[in-house]
C-alpha cells in the first residue's frame, strides 16, 4: 500500500462530501440563521464518516474488488464452464451455468450485508420502530432478496430473455404484496429497494454481468451486460415484506396461541 | 466478513487455484473494519444529527417553499458528483454511439454523458421534492409508487431498446453511502416534526422515490436523443 492510494482516496471521498457540506452549510447559515447546535461533535462525526468511508473503500480496493472481478472473469470463462462437457456445440444449455447462479447468489448476499448505507437504513428503522425491527433481520432479508435478484439476473444474461418482462412481473408482485403486507412496513421495504446497491456491491455485480454477456454466445455486451443492478434493487422489496408478512404470521399464530 | 468467505471458497474449491496475496487481502480486510465502525461512529454524530436537525428548523420555520428547495438541492447536488453515475454515464454514451445514436467522436460522446447525468441528478431532486410534499400531506406511498412504476412500464414500450437497460441500473445507482443517510434522516426527522405523522409510515420513502424517477427520465431522455 502506498501513501500516495490513501491520499487519493481521500481526496475523492473529500470531493464527494464537500458539495453537501457546501449546501448543509448555506441552508444552516444563511436560511435558518441559527447555530447548529452540537457543532463541534457534528463536524467530528463528518471526519469519522470521511475517514472511515475512505479506509473503507482502500481495503476494498485491496482485497476485494481486485479478486471479485477476477472470479467473475474465471467463473465466466467458458474453459471453466465447458470443461466436464465433451461436445461443445450443442451443450450450451442454461444449467450448465450453475456456479454462476451459486457466485451470484452468494456474492450478492455477502455484498449487501457489508453495504453501509444498508446498515445506516437499519439502524434508523430499529431507532424509529423502537427495535421491533431488528436491524440484523432487515440486512438478512435484504440480502437474501439482492442474492435472488443476482441469481435471476445472471440467468437472464445466459438465457438471453428481454430484461422488461421479468422487470415488470416484478412490479406486479410488488403490487400485490403491498396489499397484504403491514402498513408499517411498506414505506421501508421501498426503501430498501434502492439502498442496497451502493459502494461494495456495484463494481463486483457490473463485472459479473459484463464479463457473463462476454463469454455466453449471442450476446450483446451492450444489450445483456446491464441490467443485475436493476434486479438487486426489485427483489428486496420483496424479501423485506415477506419477512415482515412472516414476522407477522408468527406473531399472530402466538398470540391465539397463547389465549388458549 | 461473509465477503471473504465466498471468495475463499469460490477461490479454493470451485477454481482450485490459490490465493493470490494472503498477506494484502487480511490487510484490506482489516482496514474494512476499521473504516466501517468509524463509519457508523460518525453516522450517529455527524451525518443523522445534521440530517433531523435541518428537518426541524425547516419544518418549525413554516416556510414549505425553502422546505421544497432544500429537498430538490439535496437530491440534485449529492446526485451530480456521484461517481457511479458518472460510470454509468459514461459507459452509456459508448452503448449510444455504439449503436449510432450520437456521433462516435469525444466531444459528442462527452455532451450526451452530462446531460445524462444532469437528467439523472434533476430526476433525484425532483423525486426528493415530491417525497417531502407527500410527507407534508401525508399521502400513501404504494399509490405514488404504483403510478411510477405504471410510467415506467409504459415508457419502457415505447423507448429505444439500448437505453433500458441502463435506465434501470440508474434507478440503483443514484443512491450514494452519504445520500442515503442524510435523506433518511431528512424524512424521519420531518415525519416526526409534523403533527399527526407517523415517522414509521411517513418518514421512509424517499429513496423509493429517487430511485424510480431516474428509470422514467433516462428513457424519456433516451427517447430525445435517440
Amino acid at each position: 500500500m502506498h501513501w500516495s492510494d490513501v491520499l487519493e482516496t481521500l481526496l475523492d471521498t473529500a470531493g464527494d462530501v464537500l458539495p453537501i457540506v457546501v449546501m448543509i452549510a448555506v441552508f444552516q447559515f444563511v436560511i435558518i440563521r441559527r447555530p447548529m447546535p452540537n457543532m463541534r461533535r457534528v463536524i467530528i462525526g463528518f471526519v469519522y464518516v470521511l475517514l472511515g468511508l475512505s479506509l473503507f473503500l482502500l481495503g476494498l480496493e485491496q482485497a476485494l474488488f481486485p479478486l471479485g472481478r477476477l472470479m467473475a472473469s474465471q467463473l465466466t470463462d467458458p474453459a471453466f464452464i465447458y470443461s466436464g462437457i465433451e461436445r461443445m456445440a450443442d451443450a450450451m444449455h442454461w444449467a450448465d451455468y450453475y456456479w454462476v447462479y451459486i457466485f451470484a447468489f452468494a456474492i450478492g448476499f455477502s455484498t449487501t450485508i457489508a453495504e453501509p448505507s444498508l446498515m445506516a437504513v437499519a439502524i434508523k428503522a430499529s431507532q424509529v420502530s423502537g427495535g421491533a425491527i431488528h436491524a440484523w433481520g432487515l440486512r438478512i432479508a435484504v440480502a437474501l432478496g439482492v442474492a435472488v435478484g443476482i441469481s435471476l439476473g445472471a440467468y437472464r444474461i445466459v438465457s438471453g430473455l428481454p430484461i422488461h418482462y421479468f422487470i415488470i412481473v416484478g412490479y406486479v408482485v410488488v403490487v400485490l404484496q403491498t396489499f397484504y403486507a403491514p402498513r408499517l412496513i411498506i414505506p421501508l421495504a421501498y426503501d430498501s429497494g434502492g439502498v442496497t446497491t451502493s459502494t461494495v456491491t456495484v463494481p463486483v455485480v457490473a463485472a459479473l454481468g459484463l464479463g457473463l454477456a462476454e463469454t455466453v454466445p449471442g450476446r450483446s455486451v451492450l444489450i445483456d451486460g446491464f441490467g443485475l443492478i436493476a434486479f438487486a434493487s426489485l427483489f428486496p422489496m420483496m424479501s423485506v415484506m415477506a419477512y415482515a408478512q412472516i414476522s407477522e404470521y408468527r406473531a399472530g399464530r402466538q398470540r391465539t396461541k397463547s389465549s388458549d | 466478513m461473509p465477503v471473504i468467505l465466498v471468495v475463499v471458497f469460490f477461490q479454493l474449491i470451485v477454481l482450485q487455484q490459490p490465493l493470490p496475496n494472503l498477506v494484502q487481502l487480511l490487510s484490506g480486510v482489516l482496514l474494512v473494519v476499521l473504516g466501517l465502525t468509524l463509519f457508523i461512529q460518525g453516522l450517529e454524530m455527524g451525518l443523522f444529527p445534521v440530517g433531523e436537525s435541518l428537518a426541524h428548523a425547516l419544518a418549525r420555520k413554516g416556510s414549505l417553499l425553502w422546505l421544497l428547495v432544500f429537498a430538490f438541492s439535496l437530491g440534485f447536488g449529492t446526485t451530480v458528483a456521484e461517481p457511479a453515475l458518472i460510470a454509468v454515464a459514461e459507459e452509456a454514451s459508448e452503448v449510444a454511439a455504439g449503436a449510432g445514436a450520437i456521433a462516435s467522436d469525444q466531444a459528442a460522446q462527452e455532451a450526451y454523458a452530462d446531460g445524462l447525468r444532469l437528467t439523472v441528478a434533476f430526476s433525484v431532486g425532483l423525486a426528493i421534492l415530491v417525497g417531502v410534499i407527500r410527507i407534508v400531506k401525508g399521502w400513501p406511498i404504494h399509490w405514488m409508487i404504483m403510478g411510477g412504476y405504471v410510467l415506467v412500464v409504459i415508457i419502457t414500450s415505447v423507448a429505444p431498446r439500448e437505453i433500458i437497460g441502463i435506465a434501470y441500473d440508474s434507478g440503483g445507482v443514484t443512491t450514494s453511502t452519504i445520500t442515503v443517510p442524510l435523506v433518511t434522516a431528512l424524512g424521519v426527522g420531518l415525519a416526526s416534526s409534523i403533527r399527526g405523522r407517523n415517522p414509521m409510515i411517513d418518514g421512509f420513502g424517499l429513496i423509493a422515490f429517487a430511485s424510480i424517477t431516474p428509470i422514467i427520465f433516462v428513457m424519456l431522455f433516451g427517447m430525445a436523443v435517440h
